[in-house]
């Protein structure tokens, strides 16, 4: 029961993810990382079948790679989450990809910009997201403490009640939780729920 | 026996030379000649127009625009060389435009719409079988990256940057006159009268009219954030030749004292 979520701040973008590796009804392990880098000052928060996730997740980041050493000029967050949009959309008639993601940057000039992204390639520009069943217990709450002049401190006690929401709500609640945040310095771990 | 290597594009010559590549820009040499300025606060391109019969239609398809084309919302070009190869190449540019557009929903930046023009138009050198495209190309664009740039590209595959450039007849001439009145942080209204002065020194006739000079401005409208491609009118473009022409007039008459 994988759980995501993020928050746009006043500068910077807040992404929260568990840290369950499920395969079926068993729990395999407590460390896996779904928020992967994909430049300096984007990153992926992923979801769904694990296989799928790893495999595109790595698919979009080789190929953002490969446009920033091909253009020597890195993608804005709103490009890379369109191409990942066209990709899923892509895919989605083909074989298609079970993943929800979203999408973390921060650009000099345009500022933080977080995208909700389902895996039937629907793509939204949001203040605050959320996927999986968790979500539904935050996005509410959210939606009550969210103001666009967020610091990073205000934040991550929204997080903090988040998750705190979900453990003592969702009857199949993960256990453990990251959260990482991307500004201008780029992106960096910042809690362990 | 020199005529061995002239016949196919993609055979070196014994001198290293591949002569139809060589020949194409011969034949852009002898095509209407387009000037293009990069001022601070935008890019100006003048061509001319060689089709002039007092039976044109000047308002038909082709012939009210003979060499100025709008690749996308922020990139406009001139050609010069064989029109016919310029329709493909053009084509192939507002595909390209469009389907980085459609991909990042994003502009396409100059550079990258100029190179991969210049990767088709090297492909013909290379591969067998194929004429080379008979045509160069001034870029005129604008992206949030690197503001204004002009760019040129020459049937080779070759393409560059430039302050100021250009291509076709007289284009020596024409870079001469450039390099002696080109300064930095020029304006678009300075940069309009160089190009139109640029444009009559590498023509026969000496004073210009509308009917030969085609001239494009790209600007930017910065509180609305857009791009303005605007290319003159007859009407708009005769009080801008008439200045040009006193001025040619004034100095004439100052060397002939």
């Amino acid at each position: 029961m994988d759980f995501l979520c993020g928050i746009r701040g006043r500068d910077f973008v807040m992404v929260c993810s568990d840290t369950s590796a499920v395969q079926s009804i068993v729990t395999m392990k407590q460390d896996e990382d779904k928020l992967v880098p994909v430049d300096s000052h984007r990153l992926f928060a992923i979801s769904g079948e694990a296989g799928d996730r790893v495999n595109f997740s790595e698919y979009i980041i080789a190929n953002v790679r490969l446009y920033a050493l091909r253009n020597g000029s890195q993608l804005s967050t709103k490009a890379v989450a369109n191409f990942t949009r066209s990709e899923l959309a892509t895919a989605l008639r083909k074989s298609p990809y079970q993943t929800n993601l979203l999408m973390a940057g921060y650009d000099e000039g345009s500022g933080p910009a977080l995208y909700w992204c389902d895996y039937l390639a629907t793509l939204h520009h949001m203040n605050i997201c959320g996927t999986g069943y968790g979500s539904y217990f935050v996005l509410s709450m959210w939606d009550k403490l969210w103001h666009p002049d967020l610091s990073q401190d205000e934040a991550l006690e929204l997080m903090r009640k988040a998750v705190a929401e979900v453990r003592a709500r969702l009857v199949v609640a993960p256990p453990k939780y990251l959260v990482k945040v991307v500004d201008k310095d780029g992106i960096r771990t910042v809690a362990e729920l | 026996m020199a005529r061995r290597y002239d016949s196919r594009t993609t055979i070196f010559s014994p001198e290293g030379r591949l002569y139809q590549v060589e020949y194409a820009m011969e034949a852009i040499s002898n095509a209407g000649s387009c000037v293009g300025i990069l001022a601070k606060d935008g890019v100006v391109l003048a061509a001319e127009k060689r089709i002039t019969s007092k039976l044109l239609d000047t308002q038909a398809v082709g012939v009210r625009r003979e060499k100025m084309y709008r690749l996308d919302d922020h990139i406009a070009c001139a050609v010069a060389g064989i029109t016919a190869d310029a329709n493909i190449l053009v084509n192939t540019c507002r595909l390209q435009a469009q389907r980085y557009l459609f991909t990042y929903q994003e502009p396409m930046p100059v550079d990258q719409l100029v190179r991969s023009l210049c990767d088709t138009k090297q492909g013909y050198t290379q591969f067998g079988g194929l004429r080379p495209f008979g045509v160069s190309l001034l870029y005129a664009g604008w992206d949030k990256q690197r503001g204004f740039q002009l760019y040129q590209s020459d049937p080779s595959g070759n393409y560059g940057g430039w302050k100021a450039t250009a291509i076709g007849a007289n284009h020596q001439a024409a870079t001469n006159v450039l390099q002696g009145d080109y300064k930095e942080d020029i304006t678009l209204e300075e940069a309009i009268k160089l190009v139109i002065k640029v444009l009559s020194k590498t023509m026969d006739s000496t004073t210009l009219s509308p009917d030969k000079v085609e001239l494009a401005t790209l600007s930017r409208d910065e509180e609305a954030g857009k791009v303005l491609y605007r290319v003159y009118e007859p009407a708009e473009l005769k009080p801008v030749l008439d200045a040009v022409n006193a001025d040619m007039t004034k100095e004439k008459e100052k060397e002939n004292k």
